[in-house]
């Protein structure tokens, strides 16, 4: 296999607030190759967010910052970077969309100042050719009568055609690699579906990698090749969507597999959930960050934190039995304790 | 847009009536006799009586006031008692004089004020943030009346600098007009300069955290460009609001700033006509005043749109379609 277009290795985030300091990112590492998808997956708060963020270092600082690692995207350590030279990777080799496309366009512009204005930022063209580009991409991600679309302003379009609108933007300059952060969590149902669609169709038409993130494992088996699981900051599980999807590891990863709600759903069996919350990560962590809740943890989970291991190539788990010669068995009611309906 | 002009111009009627009333009603109730007063304490009874006849004070009140309206309908302000000349000749010799006032000290507020919140946002919990803000803390609270003598006193009086009092006319040149024109509007604009830092500061602040300035970063623009084109539009609606009263407050004439500099203005228009119980002239720029107040908030409504494309000016003026 080819060079991965974007790799990061260990990297750290933390966030300080007075005196309190949380470490909101801890040694995640992956890699991502050419027109290939990765899912990032994790409950809110599992810093899965704050890792796409930080590739284009749009990390608040004050008071986020990355504190160590690597992120490389094509050969450049994006980390080490001036200003400048992040500037015009952002948005250009790589884009960017967000979570609420309601808040996440600019509501006094319209929505062809907003497209017009990235490909300027990166594209030596005039306005005219900028505007006929816009069109094109508004076309492209699927807007009816573009030519009218483009004067018109975010309030002015629905919650689907909003998000579409910034998929143009972010594509607009033809980047290596699209970060999408819950770009389908603040839609309808019918809605994200069809934006899903078009991102797989413009991801083969446009060669272009994906990292989605999501708490939606659904989302991940539809669009992704890859999947990382994370927990508390960590990667507690990573590897390709198929061999995920049938052989998951890591209890957390179970966890949020009986979570999800499914079709064929009992509707007279209570929906499965995680006891608990995350800890709390302005305070060291000892042993296993999801041990608190862990219907299979023993002795040694509060003492030792495991490490991310690959029992089998190009599967990583990090679990003190999975990666040794005891697995676990996965017991089918761990995550239904009855207490809830 | 049209509908929505000429609702609010229609609206324009019941609110210029009862500012109309109240103004009758609270010149006929100040203390003192207008034609005592004019006449001055050597005034015999019958010339005071002669007089008030002549001015129509003996009549009844109802009468007086709807002569009063059916003047005002007619533009015909009257006479002013004091100065023996048509009211609306001395509202247009000293109008100009206030815009220019206004104007000037409205300029330097926003280039001083605007940027210097924009400023304390962007370096927000910094020394530059707690010096903009305790400044224009400082700012608004300033008493003008104290403000304005210091200024004269340093920069006329020690200095030489600036003239104290006066204003300069351009025949005399350019330069001796702005001189007279600067330490008054400095004066003028320290409040106003001081209330655009903290609006726009606070503004700022909101819409700096929104998603769509974490969108304008992720699309590879300059800071600059981020905070003055994608923060900046948004935060402008309040900033617009406070423009708005602070400018028909300054056209209204500055009272203060007018009478400590002798700025033949408005406002010192007011102040002489009130000493004078000239009422025919005090009753006429209030009213005069209140028509500026109103048509510049109908302007602020109207910039409201153009900034906000949100705003739907149409259903906002309250009822039906």
């Amino acid at each position: 296999m080819s060079e991965p277009i974007l790799s990061v290795k260990d990297l750290q985030i933390e966030f300080k607030s007075g005196s309190i300091v949380t470490k909101a990112v801890n040694g995640v590492t992956f890699s991502l190759n050419e027109n290939e998808s990765l899912g990032i997956v994790g409950e809110s708060g599992s810093g899965k967010s704050v890792t796409a963020t930080s590739i284009l270092r749009l990390i608040p600082n004050p008071p986020g910052k990355i504190t160590g690692g690597e992120i490389i995207f094509k050969g450049k350590n994006l980390l080490t970077l001036s200003n400048r030279e992040i500037r015009e990777i952002r948005g250009n080799e790589i884009s960017m969309i967000f979570q609420d496309p309601s808040t996440s366009l600019n509501p006094v512009f319209t929505v062809g100042n907003q497209i017009i204005e990235s490909i300027r930022t990166h594209k030596a063209v005039s306005k005219k050719e900028a505007r006929e580009l816009a069109i094109k991409m508004l076309e492209l991600v699927g807007i009816p009568a573009p030519e009218k679309r483009i004067d018109m302003y975010p309030h002015e379009f629905s919650g689907g055609m909003r998000q579409r609108v910034m998929i143009a933007i972010a594509l607009s300059c033809d980047p290596k690699l699209l970060i999408a952060d819950e770009p389908t969590t603040a839609l309808d149902v019918t809605v994200q579906a069809q934006i899903l669609n078009l991102m797989k169709e413009l991801q083969a038409k446009l060669n272009m990698s994906i990292i989605m993130i999501t708490h939606d494992l659904g989302v991940v088996w539809e669009t992704c090749d890859k999947i990382i699981v994370m927990y508390a900051g960590r990667v507690v599980e990573s590897g390709t969507v198929a061999e995920l999807y049938k052989n998951s590891l890591h209890p957390y990863t179970w966890g949020l597999l009986d979570s999800q709600i499914t079709e064929s759903q009992n509707n007279l069996k209570p929906l499965a959930t995680i006891p608990g919350s995350p800890p709390d990560l302005s305070f060291e962590v000892k042993g296993c960050p999801f041990v608190e809740r862990c219907p299979y943890a023993q002795t040694v989970c509060f003492e030792k934190t495991p490490q991310l291991m690959e029992p089998t190539k190009g599967h990583a788990v990090a679990c003190h039995f999975q990666t040794s010669d005891q697995k676990l068995e996965r017991k089918e009611d761990a995550y239904f304790d009855g207490s809830t309906t | 847009m049209k509908g929505f002009l000429y609702k609010r111009i229609l609206q324009l009627i019941p609110t210029l009536l009862i500012v109309a009333i109240i103004v009758f009603f609270i010149t006929r109730m100040l203390p003192g006799d207008p034609a005592a007063v004019m006449l001055g304490p050597q005034a015999s009874a019958e010339d005071i009586a002669a007089y008030s006849e002549k001015l129509g004070l003996n009549e009844p009140l109802h009468k007086q006031f709807f002569d009063y309206l059916i003047n005002l309908a007619t533009f015909d302000f009257g006479n002013s008692l004091t100065y023996n000349r048509p009211i609306m000749d001395l509202i247009i010799e000293r109008f100009p004089n206030t815009i220019i006032l206004a104007v000037s000290a409205l300029l330097l507020a926003v280039m001083i004020g605007v940027p210097a919140g924009i400023i304390a946002a962007r370096k927000q919990n910094t020394i530059i943030d707690y010096s903009v803000t305790t400044l224009s803390l400082i700012g608004v609270s300033m008493p003008i009346f104290w403000l304005g003598v210091m200024l004269v006193l340093y920069f006329s009086v020690n200095l030489g600098w600036f003239p104290a009092t006066g204003m300069g006319s351009l025949e005399e040149g350019f330069g001796s007009f702005i001189r007279h024109l600067i330490l008054p509007s400095v004066a003028l604009a320290t409040i106003p300069t001081a209330e655009f830092a903290r609006i726009i500061r606070s503004s700022m602040l909101e819409t700096i955290s929104q998603d769509y300035i974490k969108t304008a970063r992720s699309k590879g623009l300059k800071e600059f460009k981020v905070i003055n084109k994608h923060a900046f539009k948004n935060a402008l609606t309040p900033l617009l609001t406070v423009i708005g009263l602070q400018f028909s407050g300054l056209l209204g004439g500055a009272v203060l700033t007018e009478t400590i500099f002798s700025w033949p203005g408005m406002g010192l228009l007011i102040v002489d006509a009130i000493e004078k119980r000239d009422f025919v002239v005090v009753q006429s720029t209030v009213i005069f005043i209140a028509v500026i107040y109103v048509v510049i908030n109908l302007i602020v409504d109207i910039l409201y749109k153009v900034v906000n494309p949100k705003v739907n000016l149409d259903s906002n003026s309250g009822g039906g379609k």
